[in-house]
Formats: structure tokens, sequence, C-alpha cells
């Protein structure tokens, strides 16, 4: 076989790994550094001053909230946007009608189209205790006594925005879970009608397991984006009231640009580092025997 | 002659039917609700959330353009447009040296590159604050257009790689004995063939730089460069009074994405089943 010449490949790969390199590798790293200084926004330097940073951050009460927050996070969106998902998304391939089919998927992808903030928006009025359509619907079904301001309460604000997190995003795993349903070949459901299997022994024995890559990704993708959320959260109570419905990208945000902290908002961000890290080798660990490529 | 059986299939089928109909209702009645606010006047929203506007005047989508949507829509489409064309581009030339190439140490430029997938934005952006300031770049469309390339290059490069792996080597060992070099068969031959995954990808960086927040909202605080999502935050708190052309300005944000998404959906669908099912 004929050699190629090796130092070419370089060529093709640089321009990638120059900009991660730069943009992406480097400020991690820096971050770790940042983390365990002290910046001095008047006298415009930093000093070293060890883990106080994260001395400080186990002792915070907000954080903590924040942690907890993202946990719940986590954990609703893992019932609906994956387990929810994918037997949605069983009872949608299972229509008779491909048109029927076709348009569910479209519809409920579409609000995973528009940004989180539109979404973020748009529910900031449907809360809203006035005017919004939740409360109005409430009224309507003669449950006055639920009305309230779902956002403006310690007890309720960041399960309404989780509330919204899941109409915005269950859609898109909807339509993943679909396709992975899609891709089982029909004769292994056909099989199993022969066999007298009902709808409900179906779904455990051909289409969970079969889908089962599927799964463990969109528990991986949904997990590391609980620890991630920013956006809604900022739209719609920007971390309030009283800080109830912190999450850590947001309070790191508060501290690094608010209160011109950068330390300790680096500290935040290290620990969100470590858990989305850990999340996704956590992932390779359990997919790797599988993968053919590396 | 109707057996037990068939009437529980028929009860089961109503109930899942309505059930899928019910949650389409949930989806679509916000988002109706919200173009329709957009034709009404402050005092019919408050009147009655549920009603239709009395009548369908452009007003509050022709002051929503005026304050400041336009702006941030065209600095959303140069974002996006230059973005992505960049994005798809590196990755489509990264994948093609990663699958045709001897690269030294291949396996970690692998990881380096895929590795990128797993870190989370947040993590850089404090760092990535001082730099791009000390560079001179904060407050400027560079600093967008470097952050969406860098760290949308893994994810891209991850679903043409998939892609390019399954084109047989021959078509370019072909190419090379008709005389053509590497980077001419890459041109005229396997970015071609790739054309599906490239569709895909092409709409999927579309959706994320026309929906990105967070580094959006760092990297151009202050300044006139804004994207949508920062402008209709601040068409809020301008105008928060004004509902009605809040909704107005959110309805103009979200209809190019649904519309890219109902043109693009047979391809949109096609490449996430490519890309994903690998």
């Amino acid at each position: 076989m004929r050699r190629r010449r090796r130092p070419r490949g370089w060529a093709w790969v640089a321009p990638a790994l120059l900009l991660l390199g730069v943009f992406v590798y480097l400020p991690l790293l820096q971050n770790l550094q940042y983390s365990v200084m002290k910046w001095d926004i008047y006298a415009g330097g930093s000093s070293f001053v060890g883990l106080a940073n994260y001395e400080k951050l186990a002792g915070d009460p907000v954080f903590w909230r924040a942690l907890f927050n993202n946990s719940a996070y986590a954990a609703v969106s893992l019932l609906c946007q994956v387990f929810g998902a994918l037997l949605l998304a069983a009872l949608v391939e299972g229509l008779r009608s491909e048109r029927w089919r076709r348009a569910l998927r479209a519809i409920y992808f579409v609000p995973s189209a528009i940004s989180l903030t539109v979404a973020g928006l748009l529910f900031y009025f449907v809360y809203e205790p006035e005017l919004g359509i939740l409360n109005a619907l409430l009224r309507g079904v003669g449950l006055d006594s639920l009305t309230q301001a779902w956002l403006g309460q310690e007890g309720t604000a960041i399960w309404a925005v989780i509330a919204m997190s899941q109409w915005q995003g269950f859609g898109y795993s909807t339509l993943l879970f679909a396709i992975a349903i899609q891709r089982i070949p029909q004769d292994l459901f056909d099989a199993a009608s022969l066999d007298g299997v009902g709808p409900i022994r179906r779904f455990f024995q051909v289409t969970v397991p079969l889908t089962r890559e599927m799964t463990g990704l969109m528990i991986i993708v949904t997990l590391s984006g609980a620890f991630q959320v920013f956006n809604e959260v900022m739209v719609m109570t920007s971390g309030g009231p009283n800080n109830s419905s912190q999450v850590l990208v947001t309070w790191l945000y508060r501290m690094g640009f608010g209160r011109n902290d950068f330390g300790y908002a680096a500290a935040i961000a290290t620990v969100i580092f470590v858990l989305t890290l850990g999340i996704a080798l956590l992932q390779l660990a359990i997919t790797r025997k599988r993968r053919v490529e590396w | 002659m109707v057996s037990r059986s068939n009437v529980l299939g028929v009860v089961l089928r109503t109930f899942v039917a309505s059930f899928l109909l019910a949650l389409a209702v949930v989806v679509v009645y916000p988002l109706l609700w919200m173009v329709l606010n957009g034709f009404k006047t402050n005092s019919e929203l408050f009147g009655n959330p549920f009603a239709l506007p009395l009548q369908f005047t452009w007003d509050n989508y022709a002051k929503a353009w005026n304050r400041g949507v336009s702006s941030y829509l065209m600095t959303s489409v140069l974002v996006t447009v230059t973005s992505t064309i960049a994005t798809v581009f590196i990755s489509a030339w990264a994948a093609y040296g990663l699958t045709r190439m001897q690269i030294p140490f291949s396996r970690t430029v692998l990881a380096l590159i895929l590795g990128g997938l797993m870190l989370a934005p947040a993590v850089a952006l404090i760092p990535l604050v001082k730099m791009f300031q000390a560079l001179g770049l904060y407050n400027t469309f560079w600093a967008l257009l470097i952050l969406y390339v860098a760290f949308r290059i893994p994810f891209t490069t991850f679903l043409i790689r998939a892609y390019m792996v399954d084109l047989p080597l021959e078509i370019d060992e072909a190419a090379a004995v008709d005389g053509a070099g590497k980077a001419r068969a890459f041109w005229s031959i396997v970015l071609p063939m790739c054309k599906p995954i490239l569709v895909s990808s092409v709409i999927l960086n579309i959706l994320f730089t026309w929906n990105e927040y967070l580094f959006a909202m760092v990297f151009t605080s202050g300044g006139d460069l804004q994207t949508l999502p920062i402008g209709l935050t601040n068409l809020m708190s301008k105008h928060g009074t004004e509902y009605p052309v809040v909704f107005a300005g959110m309805t103009i944000a979200a209809v190019p994405v649904i519309l890219l998404f109902f043109l693009t959906q047979k391809y949109f669908v096609k490449g996430l089943a490519d890309g994903v099912g690998k």
C-alpha cells in the first residue's frame, strides 16, 4: 500500500484543535487557577488564597439551594423527558395513521424550536397572577383556591420554571425516541403480536430493550443539561424570590458579574465541571465496551 | 360478535388518542395565545385573557419591529449564518482528516476534539471574559462568532465523522488515480456525498445559535450588538407595561425557526437518525 505523507494530516485537524485549545481547554484550566485566587477589583490584582473559595462555598446556603434545585431539575427531567418521552414515543408510533404520527411528532417538537428565552417569557405571562392563562384556567374550572403567584413565591418558583422546561423539551426527546423505535425491525413487533403479546408487555419486552442505547444517551444528555440550566431561570425569575430558584449557573453569574467575585464564581464553575464531567465519564465507561470506534 | 378484548382494545385506543390530542392542545395553546396577544390592545389583554382580539391590527408588530427587534433580528441572522458556515466547514475539514489521513497520536487528537462534547460552556465563562477583554474582542461580533464555532465543533465533527466513516475509502483512491489531490477529493467528491449529514448539521447549528443565551448575554452586555434572545428580555424590561408589544416581539423571534423546522423536517429527522443512531 502506498504510504501517505504524514505531516499533511495535521493541516486538516489544526483549525479545530487550535480553536478548541485556545477557547475551550485553556479557559478550562484557567478556571481552576482562578478558583484558588481572590480578585481585588479596586486594586486590580489577585492573590493566591488556596481553598478559601471552596470553604466559603461549603458554607453558602444559596449554593446548596442551587445544587438542590439543579438536582430537582435532573429528577423531573429524567422522569418526563426520558421515561415519559419513551412511553409517549411508543404511543405515537403505535398509531395506525402515518399522517397523525408525523403531525404529532412535529407539534410536540415546536416548543423545542422556539428559544428558551421565548418559551420562558411566554410562561412568565402564563403564570402571571392576573392575566395569566393558568390562573384563568383554574378559576374557570372552579379551583379558585389553587390560583397563586406561581413565580412570585419561594415555594413554587423553581417548580414553575421546571414545569416550563418540560413543556419546552419533551418534544425533542420524543422525536429522538420515535426515530429509535422506527429503527426496530417491524417483524419483531409482528412476532410479538402473533405470540399474543399485548401492547403493555410488547412495550417492556421489545421497545424498551431495543431502544436501550438511545435511553442511555438521553439519560446522560438530560442529567448533564440539568446541571447547566441558565436561560429559563434567568428569564423567568433571575433566581428569586429570595434566591429560592437559584441554580448553579445563575449563582455563578451573580457572583462573577454582579459581585465581581471571580474567584468564587470560578469555584462554582469547578463544581459544575466536576459534576458534568463525572456524568459524561460514567456514560463513556458504560458504553465503551459496546462501541466499535474509540 | 364483539368480544370482550375487542371492547377493551377500543376503549384503550380511544383513551390513548384522547391523551395524545390533549397533550397537543397543551403544547399548541400557549403558542396560539402568544401570537393572538400580539394583536390585542393592553386593555383587551387584561380584560379577558382567553378572548380573541377584537380586530387584527399589526400595530404591536410594527412597534416591536421599530423598538429594536429589527436590529436584534439582523444581528441574530448575521451571527447565525457566519458561525454555522464556519462551524460546519471546519468540522467537515477535521472529520475528513480524522477518517482519511494518517495523523500522529490520532487517538489523542480524536479524544481532544470529541472530548469537548463533555464540557459545559459555563465552566470556561469567567476566564473567557478576561481573555476577550485582553484581546479587545469583548462586546464585538467576533466574540460570539469565535465562541459559537469553538463550542460547536465537537458535536458537529462527531456527527460528520460518524457519517464519513461509512463512506468507502475507494472513492478517494479513485480520485487519487485520476490525479486529484486530497483537497480536491474533499471538495468535489467526499463533501457532496456527505450532503445529508451536512444539511442536518446546518439545521442543528442554526437552532443552537439562534437560541443561545449565556454567551450572548455575557459577551454583548451593554452594546448595540444584541441577538434576539437578549433583545427580547430588553424589550420586556423597557416596555414591560405594553405586553402586546412584547408578545409581538416574541412571535417575530419564534416564527423563523418554526418555519425552518417545518420546511426542513424531513432532512432534519433523517439527519438526527443518522447522527445519533450510530
